[in-house]
């Protein structure tokens, strides 16, 4: 009799837990219809001309919030160039910038250090992985963007760019380098992890070669400890891409598209992401047609956090045969 | 079987022919006949005294982890043309020894080291770390092939070892002729020509073996240290290896340690015994096996440490 | 040489040191990669203690026990304004909430995918499912929650105009949006756990005549709750810092403001603000605009995401103490046994 009862206790509790499961993929997909439906209207009134460039956002997200069109336009008329370039302008420069930092780090932290430097940066590297990005933004805003504005910004650049824009250090450095500081002690974190376990004989192997250390981090550990390095990427490009708050602080509020075109002035162009944008205009959730727009941006967000992943999942397949996995 | 014993060799000492099945006559047992060939080569191949030299030589040696002193004053040449077997029991200090031989010993924190080990009359303390361990290569016990392809395993340390002129990273004709040529002579070639792209991983352990003997063969070395390599091996796969050292003598020293005697038997020119980090009995391996000069020797040979 | 011979007596021998390995004599290029990576070392030091130094000092500056006990006022003064009294029990409640959902729910998925998991495409696609939640940005979790949280039947856990429309903002609606934040966390821990547990303390636990849900209840749960604790800290950790779900999906009124008389579902029915709303609203961003509190709050903010820190750190230590008392008893197996002598 007990095990007659006890498998059926195991069929019920699998039943629950699947009943959960199952209810958890059914949130996620309700979230990813949602925000696809939610978000057509916009995309089916503005057309693939919605990815494209025309026009001041702000102005244009305005006129939805005031129900009144621009002229000329339809009352939903959107194009998200400006946050689009934002959103790539941030989001790959501090992915390089934190990439690289990251890789040396990681290599410093697990083969140059001396043990009392390890020992204290560990921690203090977990620490500011778990810093609030609020936080981050505070320190963007009230730190580092005036530091730039006072010293790195001359009054000629910044009346070379007068007539479109103003410069006050919120700007796309301010925010890239915001950023990357965020992500990069995830990625110290991992990719470290992963060096500390490439295997030892490797390492040997290719030390009694006579080839010299530089070497054998870059041919042997670095290489086995790949799958983690994209892993890492990937996980830091997502934050990038979905980091909101922070970047809301430091954007200074304006949806412009920063211009290469300006030279050196470009890095000191103010940018705002998609997220950010978001954040921003979240009042405007009960109004129809910004709304849709929002869901819309949303939408994008969604699509590369998908492409995101494929992308990371395709980056380690070369390795599977070697028998180097994440 | 447990490591820590030495193998059932009693007979060694007895009988001229221990352990090894008689010629392909035998009818039954691959495995035991694949020993014959090592048997027979070794016979046939006694090293030619003219081509053997002084390469490395240990002098008054004693080696310490931190404060544990684990080889104490051990003297031995090293010659090309023959082959060096080292033997004893666990924890003689057989691997350190070897170790020291190319400064692997360094990268264990607080190793230490008195005494002289020259390679070709120069301290090898004196000459640059990379350069000496270019010139005396190690094959671990475990086979240890990097996660690339064969080829790149085998031009491995071709392309990363200092470059004569400008980078070596590209596979060029050059390069390809050296990794052919190293695994032609680690006899790994035949068997694997068609895919020198597959993964090194996928090889079997023996082929993995002798894939990084051949890795370590491409960079021509002059002195070879091997630290067990058999002994996560078949003996078909073993029987390949012995074969492949004999014939490797000819031009290169080779050092093997290995808790075989049968295999030091088959393999050595000369042995050297080893017993808590002091060099017990050193000589020509007929001298070292049937007429052991000293009780300690006697004793390992013949078992009794059992 | 020839006879071998014994050794004399362990005179001590001079010792030969090995020298540093160094770069010199390596190729150029390797010895810029080499710098390269001091370089960055010391850089990343700097700039964490920079950060750290920053927040500390600020944060000390600022910090007077008073804010601890008044709620904040609606002034432009920032010696007027008042507290963060409210932000600080805001982000107490958001925390519960989302942790007694998220920790359960959490446990609950893992042990189905681990230990369940059947049919396999349903936990291929479950797996796949939490992985898009880890890398949705949150915000887009916060404007799909307010628009479930704006449907009429959920009126009951957010306030009602009275029009019959629903708000979708309230501690409730953020808590539980938060929740599905920390999901992957504590699923991610809690499976990792599982997966080291071996097999054959499960088969011993069959072998006794247990069920699999009891094995699973009595056997496997408690010998991993370290690693569930540190994966519910860590989700904690989440909820404490996020901010977008909470300026979207608590309404970000200056008090707590609750919703009809019944006093507790009502305070959860309203809306509130927590610390880093806090931060946000009272930085130059932000409509407040009085940055003392804002480094005040941000410091204090710090200090909860530190505490946090120190709690996985107390709870993973123990598996490394672990650690390395095997690695201790590994290395004791190996010495040499007595026979040898
Ligand atoms: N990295 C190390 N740190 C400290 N002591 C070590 C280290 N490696 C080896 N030893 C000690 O040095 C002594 C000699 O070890 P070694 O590995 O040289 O023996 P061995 O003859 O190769 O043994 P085996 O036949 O088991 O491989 C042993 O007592 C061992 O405990
Ligand atoms: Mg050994």
């Amino acid at each position: 009799m007990p095990r007659r009862s006890g498998r059926s206790e195991d069929q019920r509790t699998e039943r629950m837990l699947g009943a959960l499961a199952i209810a958890v993929l059914v949130l996620i997909g309700a979230m990813i219809v949602t925000v696809f439906v939610n978000a057509w209207p916009s995309f089916s009134s503005n057309g693939l001309s919605w990815f494209g460039p025309g026009g001041n956002v702000d102005t244009q997200l305005r006129a939805m919030q005031e129900s009144t069109p621009l002229p000329g336009h339809d009352i939903s008329y959107f194009r998200a160039w400006p946050l689009i370039w934002g959103t790539l302008l941030t989001t790959v420069f501090a992915v390089v910038l934190a990439l690289v930092v990251s890789i040396l780090a990681a290599v410093f932290l697990t083969e140059f250090a001396p043990a009392p430097v390890r020992r204290t940066l560990e921690p203090v590297i977990r620490l500011l992985a778990g810093v609030p990005s609020v936080v981050y933004g505070l320190i963007g805003i009230l730190a580092l963007a005036p530091l730039i504005n006072q010293h790195l910004i001359s009054n000629a650049r910044k009346q070379s760019v007068a007539y479109v824009v103003q410069l006050n250090g919120a700007d796309l450095t301010t925010a890239t380098v915001i950023l990357a500081v965020m992500i990069t002690p995830i990625m110290v974190a991992l990719i470290a992890g992963a060096l500390e376990s490439v295997p030892l004989p490797w390492r040997e192997g290719s030390v009694a070669l006579g080839v010299n250390r530089w070497r054998t981090i870059v041919r042997v550990s670095l290489r086995t400890a790949r799958p983690a390095i994209v892993a890492a990427t990937v996980l830091a490009t997502a934050r990038a891409l979905g980091e909101a708050i922070m970047l809301a602080m430091v954007s200074g509020g304006r949806g412009f598209a920063a211009n290469p075109l300006d030279g050196l002035t470009f890095l000191f162009e103010p940018v705002r992401p998609l997220a950010a944008t978001i954040v921003q205009q979240s009042e405007g959730l009960t109004i129809a047609p910004l709304a849709h727009t929002i869901y819309a941006m949303a939408a994008v967000l969604l699509v590369s956090a998908a492409l995101l992943s494929f992308a990371g999942w395709a980056a380690k397949q070369p390795l599977k045969q070697y028998g180097i996995r994440a | 079987m447990d490591p820590l014993m030495p193998p059932p060799v009693r007979r060694i000492a007895l009988d001229r022919e221990p352990h090894i099945a008689p010629p392909a006559t035998s009818p039954n047992g691959a495995g035991s006949g694949a020993v014959v060939p090592s048997e027979a080569h070794r016979r046939l191949t006694r090293p030619d005294p003219a081509t053997v030299r002084e390469r490395m030589r240990i002098e008054s040696v004693w080696l310490a982890y931190g404060e544990n002193w684990v080889v104490r004053d051990v003297t031995l040449p090293v010659r090309k043309g023959e082959v060096l077997a080292l033997i004893g029991a666990s924890g003689s200090g057989k691997t350190t020894l070897l170790r020291s031989l190319n400064r692997l010993t360094e990268i264990t924190a607080g190793a230490a080291r008195a005494g002289r080990i020259t390679l070709e009359g120069e301290e090898i303390h004196e000459l640059e770390v990379n350069d000496l361990r270019r010139r005396v290569s190690m094959v671990f016990q475990q086979p240890n092939p990097f996660p690339m392809s064969i080829y790149d395993n085998v031009a491995y340390a071709l392309a990363e070892q200092r470059p004569p002129r400008g980078r070596r990273r590209r596979r060029t004709a050059e390069l390809e002729q050296a990794a052919q040529e190293a695994l032609r002579r680690a006899g790994l070639y035949d068997e694997i020509a068609a895919d020198l792209d597959r993964s090194a991983l996928k090889l079997s352990g023996g082929q993995q073996q002798r894939l990084c003997i051949a890795r370590a063969l491409a960079a021509e070395p002059e002195v070879l240290l091997l630290d067990e390599p058999c002994s996560a091996l078949d003996p078909i796969s073993t029987a390949t290896i012995e074969e492949l050292i004999v014939r490797l003598r000819e031009s290169v020293a080779i050092v093997i340690v290995t808790h075989n005697l049968q295999q030091a038997f088959r393999v050595a020119d000369h042995v050297a015994f080893m017993h808590l980090g002091e060099l017990i009995e050193y000589g020509p391996s007929e001298q070292v096996f049937d007429r052991p000069s000293q009780q300690r020797t006697r004793d390992y040979i013949s078992g009794a440490f059992g | 040489m020839e006879a071998g011979g014994l050794v004399p007596a362990p005179a001590r021998p001079i010792i030969v040191r090995p020298r540093r390995q160094s770069s010199a004599s390596w190729p150029l290029i390797d010895r810029i990669g080499y710098w390269l990576c001091w370089a960055t070392g010391i850089a990343l030091c700097l700039i964490a203690l920079a950060i750290v130094v920053f927040m500390f000092v600020k944060g000390i500056a600022y910090l007077r026990p008073a804010l601890f006990v008044k709620s904040p006022a609606p002034s432009l003064q920032q010696s007027q304004s008042g507290g963060f009294l409210d932000p600080i029990v805001g982000t107490l409640i958001i925390t519960a909430i989302g942790t007694v959902i998220a920790a359960p729910a959490g446990v609950a998925l893992a042990v189905w995918i681990s230990e369940y998991g059947r049919p396999v495409s349903l936990a291929r696609a479950v797996e796949s499912a939490i992985d898009v939640i880890a890398g949705v940005p949150s915000v887009v979790l916060a404007i799909f929650g307010l628009l479930v949280f704006s449907e009429s039947f959920l009126g009951f856990l957010s306030q009602n105009a009275v029009n019959g429309s629903v708000y979708g903002r309230s501690f409730f609606a953020a808590g539980i949006v938060m929740a599905i934040l920390a999901l992957p966390l504590i699923v991610g821990s809690t499976r990792e756990a599982l997966a080291q547990v071996p097999d054959r303390v499960r088969e011993a636990s069959y072998a006794l005549g247990k069920s699999r849900a009891s094995t699973i209840r009595w056997v496997l749960l408690p010998s991993i709750r370290p690693q569930i604790a540190s994966g519910i800290a860590l989700g904690m950790g989440r909820i404490v810092g996020d901010t977008a779900i909470i300026t979207i999906l608590l309404g970000v009124t200056l008090t707590t403001e609750g919703v009809g008389s019944v006093p507790l579902i009502g305070t959860l029915r309203g809306t509130g603000s927590t610390l880093t709303s806090y931060v946000y609203n009272n930085s130059p961003a932000g409509e407040g605009n009085a940055p003392q509190k804002a480094y005040a709050a941000a410091f204090v903010l710090l200090m909860v995401v530190l505490a946090l820190n120190a709690l996985v750190t107390r709870l993973t230590g123990g598996r490394e103490r672990g650690g390395r008392l095997s690695a201790l008893r590994r290395a004791l197996a190996s010495r040499r046994p007595e026979w040898t002598r």
